[in-house]
């Protein structure tokens, strides 16, 4: 593994996998099956990766049932009958004394253990096939092979005993210090399976473990599983299968998983292992990847007796908490289980096999492609795509696909399906557990306030205010929106202040933490539309131990919002009725004026009296800042929890209780979610209650009762604290809890080691002495002696107030930058830059922090031209909708006329902009986005672009998705993005086609399909691991990466994600650069930065840092004359920037030149210091970081432990390693199957003659229509061609996007079936995939296609001849669609077009549709409860002209598939009319409504 | 914050006043007050701007978005609080200051800007007429004793902001009243007295000590009070009058302004006598100087009776808009007509006065003018240029100067031995506004030279605030920062 260096940081690699089985239900035993499990992986190839050698796999492996008759013959010892012993390849060190030392020590466990050890059998191997990396590394293999004590041993004794065997001698050897002691690995060690795997590509299995190739060797499973890794440099140990699972996806809750798994074992007990427990934990090995630590702790559930199904229900339940369909024995199993074990959560498709059971699991949301067929041989194949083993159609007995949270379950005993539903059912009436959780489980909600309310005799409210650092923003823009609308406040722009390290202002501590987000190799999640899926509730108490079945268990109190009021908090501390509850308050103050160290004796103390408490029996403990005085400081809430947190890990005593965290401090969601991050249970802001209170008298929250008010303030942190969880995909929080997922900035890495254990920190800062500075400054400030004239202060961090927060924009830097770009006078551009360049140097940015070194002067002239230069520029993302037409086009003629970019933003394009005018000028967006909400983006819109930006995330708020509300859609914007005026518009939190990054290499391959000629450009977000990420976006062939920061301004954004989500970009370009170096990497990628760049000098160090684009936005609509009103959210822009109100967008003012002179100052003053440091060009400027120095007169007390060395580290490269872009990606896009098709349809293409082909294919073929329609679009525009002028017949599997951006003209046949993403972004043409004639299966019982159809689509007929997957016709905006039956989430986000379902429909239907039409045949009259239904109106056909829209429409989808079913329907149609239900979103009536009402005006 | 349309929706509207006519009857106030309502109204139009302007270009840093908010909410005890964090007195800067603000508003870009004077003037009127206004005495003394000099707008924002920290101060005024300019230099029908009165007597009762008729340096010994005080501040003014050295000068009925206008003020106070008054009755009165002192003294005359009223001013006529090279959001030179003008003047720009001619007894009889002209040349001050053959010559019995000011008097420098600048004032930087004499410091027009009031209330605060670090170490007095709009 490569090392720590720079701002890299090894822990945040991630890997994505293809995954899949096979077995025989008949329990046939074959070599085949083994070969076609191999198949399975090669056909997957394309969802991988290739790291830079090219040559060395990421590791792969197959897992098959215990060749017992080949071992028999093989073996040169005796062995017992199959299934009386265990057998495993053991990996061992090379040198021959360090692989004895291991073999003696772990003959002398499986000795100690009563075990017999059998034999030694040499495992052939060719290293031959082996790449470079992979044969370093490469251990020695042995078999071993361990027989039972004696013969009576029951199997589950022999297990536990094989398993403490290899525990102990892991643990003996990794202690050992050996140097080769990491070659030891036992990859499995089980009576029925066996794992062979390596460092291996998927094609090599069998060449390098020879004994595959031998036909005496058989199975009736196989498992595969190969890894594709971001950049890791992979080890052998960490190639799949592992013992019992794989896994494809990302844990994200990992790190709260491992450390309470460590808890837990404080209190681990098993009567079988008796005292070798101590020697068997920890269960989990450090340094693994999520999926070995996954499978260590299904291995030590296994070992506590439950079965694999069951441990696979508690490790990753179904979304239970909010489903009404549940029975309630499994509710109560699932709630059970929920007060011993968290989720394990994120994207996860797990394939498990125990030898008995194979199968698999879905995350709760559906997170991955699971797909299965049922042969009539009685195979089963499970893969991520269908068609990956060549099964004739007629040979197919059903097509299946796994669902959220289900499981999918063989029997190879039994040789049958298990349906979720059995085995679950059973699974949950094994104990009573719903009788357990109502005699043991207390919820807050129960408890009744019997004592009356505690009262507090307290000091005046104004000085806890001032001490605990409140402002007046604090009251006004934070906590009064949350109190009386129960919603997080909104803000727009970016941040222009300085990070908490370099702010001269006192900060909480909170501020110096930055919360993680998902990008690319996992998604975020959208809690709003999808809520079903999500929980915040927490139980709190003592844990018990976990090989235990018990009541004992649920004896916990569970609070639904975790935020609590005082008056819960009262509840809980006077709760008395039941002996199993001891709470303890242990207060958070200490003595402000005994000395410096006095923080951190009163954290020893803390501890201290924590532990004691604990001792005498407390099960919850209550941390309590109360009753600060003149005396008495606060210790910093969040540092309190922390620390007591982990020292009681320390101690081994976290598990004996949960912690509430009573305090003053916590005001805004990032500190509540930063408490529940570093372990607390529940929180009380008491201090919020107070001023909420004195709000409603004040009369500044209005019409509600104070406790009304407060549930308001507790639901909108809440719902804020599900937002933050979602950003990085997580969906519970008791997940969530204790998982630390921020990364913090500023803080040294001493104190953070003590104090928040295993949190990233890379710039050093402050410590433990400067916390305390700016609590005594706080405090000093409300006791000092005259404090008649003493307010809280204003705040000025969200809006620029004088003396308080410093905003790089402000009166003075907008004003000079605006005269200057109108009078084209240089002179005022430096005064401007020089105020902003001086801000920076006064402790604003990082930057600020740099100084330029080591010139070697050259004369300016000799420095490559402005005119050069600019066309590295570009303007920001910023759609027409969000800013107006006006604005929009300014920029983009601006930039146009320099040769630099302007960007589209997601908002589509008005195509008349896509062609010069007679003047010259053109309003084109260079860059055509391409984020979450898809809008407008069409074949002809991408055809348009000379690069298109896949936005991941941005910088405002990574993570989140937005909205444009109805009113904004105004006829104009609906038009370029294709939706219908007046209805609303959601851009979801994730791409719904990137999961991960193979999604995303997918992605990238599409629109490179849709647009050859175009640079594909990934945004991504400055944060910890985002050089990671860039290495991954590189392998998946992006052309560009842009690296933003956190900073960058958004029309709309919640104010904590602004503040508190991504880091400044300096941190990101320079990890990505180090990492993209390090991987050799950096040539084939263009890397840009932006986010807050104002001045030449920003951009020189952006680029001596590695960028070598750069974009802007908020400068250059500054120089449009943008005055930073940030009310861009509210459409009440005074300048007529931001706003679509056509008086307002009149006061509009900004010229083309005005930006072209901003472009131009900026270059000059770039080539300036260029000139002299000595570069000539940007590419010899690009990543010389030697140039940068830290500025050594900058004295501050808080910046001054700032270390700069991780950002200015240079990699130490090979000689001739290219730090900029040098070559072009290879897209691989000449095998692409258009290309066969527009050989063979010339005379279509060019003289619309009607066409029509066959063609074969298979799932390696993607993306097929996307470049046949990009050069249509080329010469027809948006028109394309006439109807079904190329027509064509598929056979086989489609591969994913099939139709992708397919244009009019086109009309596709599938006979077979489709993976993925078919018609994404579909744009006119028709698609049909039916059940080929040969085929036997029921079409409507039988998946047919993916998951994720029509996203984005916007115009076009879809036929499907089956039923489709998750989120079928999301974001879909004017296509139509019939199909059989759908899984969950379908329509979701839809705003237009029609989606007829003739069959099963799962949940959540119709989340977040705005606009559209549904049909659905309604059988069983089951739909409604499986309806998103606030704002969906769900009634039966009454008007005739629905009728027969509905009829014809399924009329053309029998035509197109002859569906059995549409027959049947249409044969029947009285009968079946009433059956169906008609979705007409209210949003989407009204709208209609509307416009109906204005076209009569008019006429 | 504010209503998010309410620019949208509301005109400005600024009080009114009474007729031209009526008003010159008398030395009143004569602004009819909007309706609450109306002012409501005024504070919508606030848009709670990113970045509010109008704080920047405000010299105190006032917080105008957060009282424009309470006031459109109804809320006018808190937008009061909110006025005095920034303002001592914002019952003075909401009648007198030329509202930088409202020329920094971002409203004013292409809009009529938020009239924030008005409601800033109707706010403190509110608090005062509520009894919200109160003495608030610090609750512990320190043993410092301050001695401020000068009892103007800069002296009295001292005073006070010391007095909270707990000092005990004591204000010198040689006058016989305290206010400074304020009392002796605006038109009670721009200010009433009594509106410096309450406010005196609320510093009073703080615990605030003020000698009058105590002229540091004449009747007062410097050199004692700086062993008698721990600290000096000098707020004295800048009260050397600017005259204009022609012929003709020394004629009588060739008058400061200044003079004018205190012995007025003083008359209308009971102070003097009816007759002791530079009386412009039926008199052709000539203002020389287009500035506000010039236009105090319009205003003066015209309630004396004068038979004709002019003004000189011998720059050029500013443009109506925003000159080309001031553009928003700074302070422009603008033309400006002010309540004064409105009763009756007629104005000339451009002109100087080369003569004052005189009868046999040596009284004014007219005088001599020659228009002129400005060059500009890039890089060099602006030169004066007379255009030949423009000569003219005026009636006139009484000519008033109203030319400004160059600086404080040296009394004080010499006493305490302070270094003065080349611009001969008190030399003391913002950094701490101490002079060279340790103890002695310095704010105000003394410090800064002539400027606004809003000015000198700010130099009183910030020079308060060094003060109370020099006397203890530290200091918890408010600060603003130095975002400061500059001048174009």
């Amino acid at each position: 593994m490569l090392k720590k260096q720079g701002l890299y940081l090894p822990e945040f690699e991630h890997d994505n996998c293809g995954a899949g089985f096979i077995c025989s239900l008949t329990g046939k035993r074959s070599n085949d099956i083994i070969h076609k499990a191999l198949e399975i992986l090669v056909k997957l190839e394309h969802r991988g990766a290739v790291s830079s050698d090219g040559v060395t796999g990421d590791g792969a492996g197959i897992l098959i049932d215990i060749p017992h008759k080949f071992f028999k013959i093989f073996c040169d010892f005796e062995l017992p009958e199959a299934g009386e012993y265990a057998v495993s390849n053991v990996f061992l060190p090379k040198k021959d004394n360090q692989r004895d030392y291991c073999i003696n020590i772990f003959e002398t466990e499986i000795k100690n253990q009563g075990l017999k050890l059998i034999g030694w059998r040499d495992v052939p191997v060719n290293s031959g096939v082996l790449g470079e990396i992979a044969k370093t590394t490469e251990p020695f293999v042995r078999q071993v092979f361990i027989g039972k004590s004696d013969e009576s041993q029951s199997e589950r004794a022999f297990n536990l005993k094989l398993f403490a065997a290899r525990k102990i001698a892991e643990h003996t050897i990794y202690d050992s210090k050996l140097s080769e002691s990491q070659f030891f690995y036992v990859p499995s060690l089980s009576t029925k399976i066996i794992i062979f795997k390596g460092l291996l590509k998927p094609e090599h299995i069998n060449e390098y473990y020879l004994d595959l190739f031998n036909s005496a060797l058989d199975t009736r499973l196989a498992l595969v599983h190969q890894r594709f890794s971001t950049n890791t440099f992979p080890t052998w140990d960490l190639a799949q299968p592992f013992r019992y699972i794989c896994h494809n996806g990302e844990i994200n809750t990992l790190r709260g998983n491992v450390s309470r798994m460590f808890s837990r074992e404080e209190i681990m007990k098993c009567d079988a292992f008796g005292d070798d427990i101590k020697k068997i934990i920890p269960t989990i090995l450090k340094g693994k990847s999520d999926s070995a630590t996954l499978d260590m702790v299904v291995e030590l559930l296994l070992m506590s007796g439950r079965s694999l199904p069951e441990t696979m229900m508690m490790l990753v339940p179904e979304a239970w908490e909010k489903n009404p369909s549940m029975s309630d024995a499994k509710k109560a199993f699932y709630e059970y289980n929920s007060c011993l074990m968290e989720p394990w959560d994120g994207p996860a498709s797990i394939p498990f096999t125990d030898g008995n059971f194979i199968g698999a699991v879905l995350d709760r949301n559906g997170l991955r492609p699971s797909r299965y067929t049922v042969t009539k041989k009685g195979n089963v194949i499970m893969s991520s795509e269908t068609g990956v083993v060549d099964i004739k159609p007629e040979d197919v007995e059903f097509h299946g696909r796994l669902e959220p949270g289900k499981m999918f379950l063989v029997d190879m005993n039994e040789g049958r399906i298990v349906n979720d539903e059995e085995i679950k059912e059973e699974i949950a009436s094994r104990h009573p557990y719903r009788e357990w959780l109502d005699d043991n489980l207390i919820h807050l909600r129960d408890i009744s306030a019997k004592k009356g309310p505690i009262l507090y005799d307290e000091i005046d409210l104004k000085k806890r205010e001032i001490v605990f650092g409140y402002t007046e923003e604090d009251l006004n823009t934070i906590i009064r929106p949350m109190a009386q609308l129960g919603k997080e406040p909104i803000g727009s722009m970016g941040s222009d202040t300085p990070i908490a390290i370099l702010s001269e202002r006192p900060q909480l501590i909170y501020n110096y933490f930055k919360q993680l987000f998902a990008q690319v190799t996992n998604p975020p999640l959208d809690g709003i539309r999808e809520e079903l899926i999500t929980d915040i509730s927490l139980t709190l108490g003592c844990d018990v131990n976990l090989f235990d079945i018990n009541p004992e268990h649920c004896k916990k109190l569970k609070i639904q919002n975790p935020v609590i009021s005082k008056h819960d908090l009262d509840k809980i501390r006077n709760y008395d009725s039941n002996p199993d509850f001891n709470i303890e308050s242990i207060s958070m103050l200490y003595e402000v004026n005994r000395g410096l160290n006095e923080l951190e004796v009163a954290l020893e103390n803390l501890v201290t009296k924590a532990s004691k408490a604990i001792d005498e029996g407390a099960n919850i403990i209550i941390l309590s800042d109360r009753y600060v005085d003149e005396n008495h400081a606060p210790i910093p809430a969040l540092l309190a929890c922390s620390y007591l947190n982990h020292a009681l890990h320390k101690l081994k005593k976290r598990s004996k209780i949960s912690l509430i965290i009573e305090s003053a401090e916590p005001r805004e969601v990032h500190h509540f979610a930063l408490l529940f991050g570093f372990g607390a249970s529940a929180v009380n802001p008491y201090i919020v209650n107070e001023i909420v209170q004195e709000q409603i008298n004040s009369k500044d929250v209005t019409d509600l009762e104070y406790l009304a008010a407060i549930k308001n303030y507790n639901k909108a942190v809440g719902k804020g604290i599900l937002k933050v969880m979602n950003k990085i995909g997580i969906s519970t929080l008791n997940s969530y809890r204790g998982s630390q997922l921020f990364e913090c900035v500023g803080i040294n890495t001493a104190t953070v080691e003590k104090y928040f254990p295993n949190t990233p920190t890379r710039i050093q800062g402050i410590g433990l002495r400067e916390i305390e500075q700016e609590i005594v400054k706080r405090h000093k400030k409300a006791f000092q002696v005259n404090d008649t004239n003493v307010d809280i202060e204003v705040g000025g961090e969200y809006r620029w107030r004088r003396g308080q927060e410093k905003h790089m924009f402000n009166p003075l830097t907008v004003a000079k930058l605006q005269e200057s770009v109108r009078t084209n006078k240089a002179s005022t551009f430096k005064e401007y830059s020089e105020l902003i360049n001086n801000q920076s140097e006064s402790l604003m940015t990082i930057r600020g922090l740099f100084e330029f070194d080591q010139f070697d002067p050259i004369p300016l002239e000799e420095v490559e031209p402005w005119t050069a230069i600019v066309k590295r520029f570009k303007t920001g993302a910023m759609s027409y909708g969000s800013i107006s037409k006006e604005a929009h086009e300014n920029l983009a003629i601006a930039m146009n006329r320099i040769g630099g970019k302007s960007n589209s933003g997601e908002g589509g394009e008005d195509q008349e902009r896509f062609y010069k005018s007679s003047q010259g000028d053109w309003k084109n967006s260079a860059i055509k986005q391409v984020a979450s909400g898809r809008f407008g983006v069409t074949s002809n819109y991408l055809t348009s672009a000379s690069e298109i930006q896949i936005k991941i995330a941005q910088g405002a708020k990574p993570g989140e998705g937005g909205q444009l509300p109805g009113p904004k859609v105004n006829p104009e914007i609906a038009k370029t993005r294709n939706s219908t005026p007046y209805v609303g518009l959601i851009s979801p939190p994730p791409h719904h086609d990137i999961y991960s990054i193979e999604d995303l290499s997918q992605l990238i391959y599409d629109v490179k399909s849709a647009n050859r000629e175009a640079r594909i450009n990934v945004k991504l977000v400055s944060e910890i691991g985002v050089g990671t990420v860039a290495a991954g976006v590189a392998k998946a062939k992006a052309d560009v990466i842009l690296v933003a920061g956190f900073d960058g301004g958004t029309g709309a954004t919640p104010l904590t994600s602004q503040k508190h989500a991504g880091l400044p970009w300096e941190l990101g370009i320079a990890e990505a650069q180090q990492t993209l170096v390090m991987n050799d990497l950096r040539n084939r990628i263009v890397l840009e930065c932006d986010g807050q760049l104002k001045t030449g000098r920003d951009v020189a160090i952006a680029c001596l840092l590695g960028a070598e684009e750069f974009g802007f936005a908020t400068a250059p609509l500054v120089a449009s004359g943008c005055i930073m009103m940030r009310v861009c959210h509210l459409n009440t822009c005074p300048v007529g920037i931001a706003t679509q109100n056509p008086e307002l967008r009149k006061k509009f003012k900004g010229k083309p030149e005005h930006v072209v002179n901003y472009m131009y100052f900026v270059a000059q003053e770039l080539r300036e210091i260029m000139a002299k440091l000595g570069f000539r060009t940007i590419n010899e400027m690009v990543g010389q970081v030697q140039k940068l120095n830290r500025n050594k007169a900058i004295e501050h007390y808080k910046a001054s432990g700032i270390d700069l060395t991780p950002i200015l580290h240079k990699i130490d490269v090979p000689a001739g390693t290219k730090l900029y872009n040098t070559e072009q990606q290879d897209h691989n896009l000449e095998a692409h199957l258009d290309f066969k098709i527009i050989k063979q349809a010339h005379q279509a293409l060019f003289r619309r003659q009607k066409t029509h082909l066959e063609l074969p294919i298979t799932n390696v073929d993607r993306a097929v229509g996307a470049i046949v329609s990009n050069e249509i679009s080329k010469i027809y525009g948006a028109d394309g061609l006439p109807e079904e002028t190329i027509n064509i017949d598929f056979n086989g599997s489609a591969g994913q996007s099939f139709g992708a951006f397919a244009t009019k003209g086109l009309s596709f046949t599938v006979h077979g079936n489709t993976n993925d993403y078919l018609g994404k972004g579909l744009s006119g043409a028709k698609l049909i995939i039916k059940v080929p004639v040969e085929s036997t299966i029921v079409p409507e019982d039988n998946i047919i296609t993916g998951n994720v159809t029509l996203y984005g689509a916007t115009a076009g007929e879809v036929y499907i001849n089956g039923k489709a997957g998750e989120r079928f016709c999301v974001r879909n905006s004017g296509a139509k669609a019939v199909v059989e039956g759908i899984g969950d989430h379908g329509c979701e986000y839809m705003t237009g077009g029609i989606a007829v379902i003739l069959g099963e429909v799962g949940r959540n239907f119709g989340a977040g549709m705005s606009g559209g039409i549904a049909y659905v045949l309604d059988s069983d009259d089951a739909f409604k409860q499986n309806c998103n239904s606030a704002d969906l109106n769900i009634d039966p056909i009454e008007f005739e002209a629905d009728a027969n829209q509905l009829r014809q429409l399924i009329e053309s989808h029998y035509m197109a598939t002859t569906s059995p079913l549409a027959k049947r329907i249409l044969a029947d149609w009285e009968v079946y009319l009433p059956k169906f239900k008609k979705v007409l979103p209210e949003e989407y009536r009204q709208a209609l409504l509307r416009l109906e009402k204005e076209q009569l005006e008019t006429a | 914050m504010g209503k998010i349309t309410g620019f949208l929706e509301y005109k400005r509207q600024d009080e009114s006043y009474q007729s031209p006519k009526e008003r010159i009857k008398n030395y009143k106030e004569f602004t009819i007050p909007l309706e609450e309502d109306k002012l409501k109204d005024q504070g919508a139009r606030c848009m709670d701007c990113g970045i509010p302007f109008c704080h920047g270009g405000c010299p105190l840093g006032n917080l105008i978005p957060d009282f424009n908010d309470k006031v459109y909410k109804g809320k006018w005890k808190e937008a009061a609080e909110i006025l005095h964090r920034t303002n001592n007195f914002p019952e003075f800067t909401g009648r007198l200051c030329p509202a930088p603000c409202e020329e920094a508003c971002v409203l004013g870009i292409n809009e009529d800007p938020v009239s924030i004077e008005n409601i800033e003037k109707n706010i403190v009127e509110t608090a005062f007429e509520e009894g919200w206004i109160t003495a608030n005495p610090p609750k512990l003394r320190t043993e410092k004793t301050v001695a401020v000099i000068g009892s103007g707008p800069a002296g009295l924002a001292a005073a006070q902001q010391l007095n909270r920290a707990g000092h005990t101060v004591t204000v010198f005024e040689r006058d016989e009243k305290v206010g400074g300019l304020l009392r002796y230099g605006i038109p009670d029908f721009k200010m009433e007295k009594t509106v410096i009165d309450r406010r005196v007597k609320v510093l009073e009762e703080e615990g605030i000590t003020f000698t009058t008729n105590a002229h540091v340096g004449e009747n007062v010994d410097a050199n004692k009070l700086k062993d008698e005080f721990d600290a000096i501040v000098l707020c004295g003014g800048a009260t050397v009058r600017r005259s204009i050295p022609i012929p003709g000068a020394d004629l009588k009925g060739v008058t400061q302004a200044m003079d004018f206008l205190k012995l007025n003020n003083q008359c209308v106070d009971g102070l003097v006598a009816f007759e002791a008054i530079i009386s412009a009755e039926n008199k052709n009165v000539i203002v020389i100087g287009g500035g506000d002192t010039g236009s105090d003294c319009i205003g003066t005359s015209n309630r004396h009776g004068a038979k004709s009223v002019t003004n000189f001013e011998i720059l050029s006529k500013p443009t109506e808009g925003r000159p080309a090279n001031q553009p928003w959001p700074y302070w422009p030179m603008r033309l400006k007509t002010t309540s004064s003008h409105q009763e009756g003047v007629e104005r000339f720009f451009s002109i100087s006065t080369k003569e004052f001619i005189g009868d046999n007894n040596g009284n004014l009889k007219g005088l001599k003018t020659v228009e002129v002209e400005w060059i500009f040349k890039e890089g060099e001050r602006p030169q004066l240029k007379e255009i030949p053959n423009t000569e003219k010559e005026w009636d006139c019995e009484l000519a008033l100067l109203a030319l400004g000011f160059t600086g404080a008097e040296k009394t004080l420098a010499e006493q305490f031995g302070l270094d003065m600048d080349f611009r001969t004032n008190i030399q003391a930087s913002t950094k701490d506004y101490a002079t060279n004499v340790p103890g002695v410091f310095a704010a105000g027009d003394m410090r800064r030279g002539q400027s606004l009031i809003v000015w000198a209330i700010s130099e009183g605060r910030q020079a308060a605030h060094y003060v109370d670090a020099y006397l203890m170490g530290e200091s918890h007095l408010p600060l603003k920062d130095d975002s400061d709009l500059p001048r174009v």
